[in-house]
């Protein structure tokens, strides 16, 4: 509060005040890093009078959890947002040196803002350290689903992509009030927008891989609200990125640069919303509450309303950006961002459709079949474009280059297409298209290494074709898995066996397992293929506090594929039930989200060190 | 053609943005969303032959099967009001009994019968998903 109230007046001109905002911003982030510490040593300690960790701890649990457990949960969840929004405003008062003062007043002034709208979510709706007395013996302990490593990592990075948006909105909002919209603004920018989508890849990636792995039905995308919650700002925020990109070397597209980075930070606080108003049925979906919906809706058409108005009051004095040629690496960019908006406009509507329709008395779910059919088509040409995009040339280009250009990455995806062809048949349309252009896109990623001296290649180049290559291996990835799995259901008695894939399974046994807070059954499975045998336990297990039963996978990473083991229930007459499934190449979906954040981590590196050659800007 | 052209082109690009993902999303919507379907719905509104649909409502109590093969389950859904049998090849959620509720993910079969390729039995006593709710409290009340 006190940040956002010397902002306001430093911007009137108080130059004293000015000299001030810096400092308060840096103090407002270590008092947040402060409160949230607090919370995580009244979980460490079990400290059963707080009323959060009565309802989501139990002292029996292990540490890591205790600790995680902490954001496990709407109110610690939210106080984690705050915390992180308030390191970053602290980081961008200590650390940006190359923005106006003015602009950068008025960014942490918006920055405040934000954070203020959200302490006072937390003060009168979803106080963490509010006390229960007489405090209960023990807690009620947490929801097993959760109990897993990748809790611990998976939210905070996602806030962190979150809240690095909330740093791009800042900017844009400070951009627009002191009308200095250009070059230097987006030099500021970049950094943060690249910091968050790399947080947010990465934690989109550990999403999916935690849900494959944790719920048992092999899938790693559900369409889930609150998945899609986290993919619409990563999809902003990738329109952005590259938005941003040719402001700063060509000084294009500045409305729209400012316009994507209102859009990005207002689908993560849309997600926000989503997830938190339990609106929406989900597997994710934490507790109920509309009163905390509506507050979360007031702050978003709030901050969102005030961001648009800004943005049209002053849209038409932001100057003219440079022109250039439809067919050119701008045209390619701004083709990027009119599909990334297509898929996020479908996106949005598929996940707001159920709402709106039960706002009207319809119930209606709306699913894997909706996105695939609606979005897949529009992902295929994102990848045309994804293509030929670091093919073009700046400014102007020629069709026929081009083409010439794409000789390997064309000659690629036909060679693909054909031997899918020839040597898979059935398999659906989307994963044929999939793979044949994933291969061509692969090969079109490294193109722009060609001919180079690689010692001397611009770390940021780099960073591009890693981040493509990624999206490639990725999409083979998702591909594969839609084309190629092959699935068995069934109930064995011990000692019988049964074949997936290439693969002899036999279920040798079953055995108790106990540990300090579950107790399951456990099946010993020997799965061999050519010779070769090993063995898996998935588990039947059954949680003390609260008490549910989850089934714990057992999966076998080989070098093409997984093989994913489930055990059922006994079915009375001594079979007990297998879900069982060949998985070829699947691991590269999620090796491929690694490889796009670390394109982005390239990037990252290469535009934060100091310049050594001027010359090398003009070119990307 | 002038800057202030190019940058009308791009903002009338970006709206046709914005209306493409519209329409392709409703045209997709329009078969490809599931309706919520509760077994007394089937009466008033008839079997929506060929589309996947959820169904929800209790099971109920006695009506758990296991089919020989052991991986097969058939069990009846109720509303208080009417009954829809349901079959489901797979390993049943954790949290799936008797008298509890449930959601099938599927598609209904000519004689009135449900096939479902999934079932979702919610995780929370204190959660019911918003379409149940509804529903039952429905029932309930004209029931009494």
């Amino acid at each position: 509060m006190l940040q956002l109230l010397m902002a306001a007046v430093a911007l009137r001109g108080g130059d004293d005040a000015l000299v001030a905002v810096r400092p308060v911003a840096i103090v407002q982030g270590a008092l947040a890093i402060a409160a949230m510490a607090m919370l995580i040593a009244v979980f460490w300690r079990s400290d059963m009078s707080v009323a959060l960790v009565a309802a989501n701890s139990h002292s029996a649990k292990p540490w890591l959890y205790k600790v995680a457990g902490a954001w496990g949960n709407h109110e610690g969840s939210m106080l984690l947002w705050v915390t992180i929004l308030g390191m970053a405003g602290g980081a961008v008062a200590l650390f940006e040196r190359r923005l106006a003062e003015p602009t950068l007043v008025a960014t942490l002034g918006a920055q405040a803002l934000i954070a203020l709208g959200f302490y006072a979510f937390l003060l009168f709706a979803s106080n963490p350290f509010a006390r229960l007395d007489p405090a209960p013996l023990d807690g009620a302990g947490l929801n097993p689903l959760l109990q897993d490593p990748g809790l611990a990592f998976h939210p905070p990075t996602l806030y962190a992509g979150y809240v690095g948006l909330s740093v791009a909105f800042s900017f844009a909002v400070g951009a627009l009030v002191t009308r200095d919209v250009g070059r230097d603004f987006a030099r500021a920018m970049r950094p943060w927008v690249l910091a968050a989508w790399i947080f947010l890849t990465l934690g989109i990636t550990a999403g999916s891989y935690w849900a494959y792995y944790e719920l048992g039905w092999g899938g790693w995308w559900f369409w889930d609200p609150v998945e899609n919650a986290s993919l619409m700002p990563w999809l902003a925020a990738t329109a952005l990125l590259h938005s941003v990109t040719v402001l700063a070397t060509r000084d294009g597209l500045r409305a729209w640069t400012v316009m994507l980075a209102v859009v990005a930070f207002s689908m993560s606080m849309l997600g926000t919303f989503l997830v938190r108003s339990g609106i929406l049925t989900s597997v994710h979906a934490f507790a109920v509450d509309p009163r905390r919906g509506a507050f979360i809706l007031v702050l978003l058409a709030l901050y969102i309303g005030g961001a648009l108005t800004l943005f049209a009051a002053r849209v038409g004095t932001v100057r003219q950006g440079t022109m250039f040629d439809p067919v050119s690496r701008e045209g390619g960019l701004v083709a990027n961002n009119l599909l990334l908006s297509v898929i996020l406009g479908i996106v949005l509507i598929g996940t707001l459709y159920p709402l709106v329709a039960a706002g009207f008395g319809v119930q209606l779910s709306v699913g894997p079949p909706f996105f695939n059919k609606a979005a897949g088509p529009v992902a295929l040409a994102l990848v045309v474009v994804m293509a030929a995009g670091p093919l073009l040339r700046w400014r102007r280009d020629n069709v026929q280059a081009v083409i010439v250009r794409a000789t390997w990455p064309i000659a690629t995806a036909a060679f693909a297409f054909a031997a899918l062809i020839v040597f898979a048949m059935p398999i659906g349309v989307l994963p044929l298209l999939g793979l044949s252009l994933a291969a061509g896109l692969a090969v079109a990623s490294v193109a722009p290494l060609w001919g180079r001296n690689l010692r001397r290649t611009p770390l940021f180049t780099w960073g591009m074709v890693v981040a493509h290559l990624g999206i490639a291996v990725s999409m083979a990835g998702m591909a594969c898995d839609a084309a190629f799995t092959t699935e068995r259901l069934i109930a064995l008695r011990p000692g019988e066996a049964t074949r997936v894939g290439p693969f002899r399974v036999t279920l040798d046994g079953l055995s108790p397992r106990v540990a300090d807070n579950w107790s399951a059954v456990q099946a010993r499975l020997t799965v061999e293929r050519d010779g070769t045998k090993r063995e898996l336990f998935p588990q039947s297990r059954t949680f003390t506090d609260p008490p549910t039963t989850t089934s714990e996978s057992a999966i076998a990473t080989l070098m093409d594929g997984q093989l994913y083991t489930v055990l059922g229930a006994a079915d009375g007459q001594g079979r007990w039930q297998l879900r069982l499934w060949w998985k070829p190449f699947v691991t590269l979906i999620w090796l491929g989200g690694v490889l796009v954040a670390l394109g982005g981590a390239l990037s990252l590196i290469g535009r934060l060190r100091p310049r050594h050659r001027p010359a090398v800007e003009a070119w990307t | 053609m002038t800057a202030k052209r190019q940058r009308l082109v791009l903002v009338l690009l970006a709206l046709g943005a914005v209306g493409v993902a519209a329409l392709l999303a409703l045209s997709a919507l329009r078969d490809q969303a599931a309706f919520f379907y509760a077994p007394s719905d089937v009466a008033t509104q008839g079997l929506p032959l060929g589309r996947a649909v959820r169904l929800g409502g209790m099971v109920e109590a006695g009506s758990v099967r296991r089919a020989v093969d052991g991986v097969t389950v058939r069990f009846i859904v109720t509303d208080g009001r009417a009954t829809t049998p349901v079959t489901f090849a797979g390993i049943v959620p954790d949290l799936f009994r008797e008298r509890s509720g449930v959601v099938a993910e599927g598609e209904f079969r000519r004689d009135g019968s449900f096939v479902a390729s999934n079932l979702l039995a919610k995780h929370d006593e204190k959660y019911m998903p918003p379409e149940l709710a509804g529903k039952m409290h429905e029932t309930k009340t004209l029931a009494r």
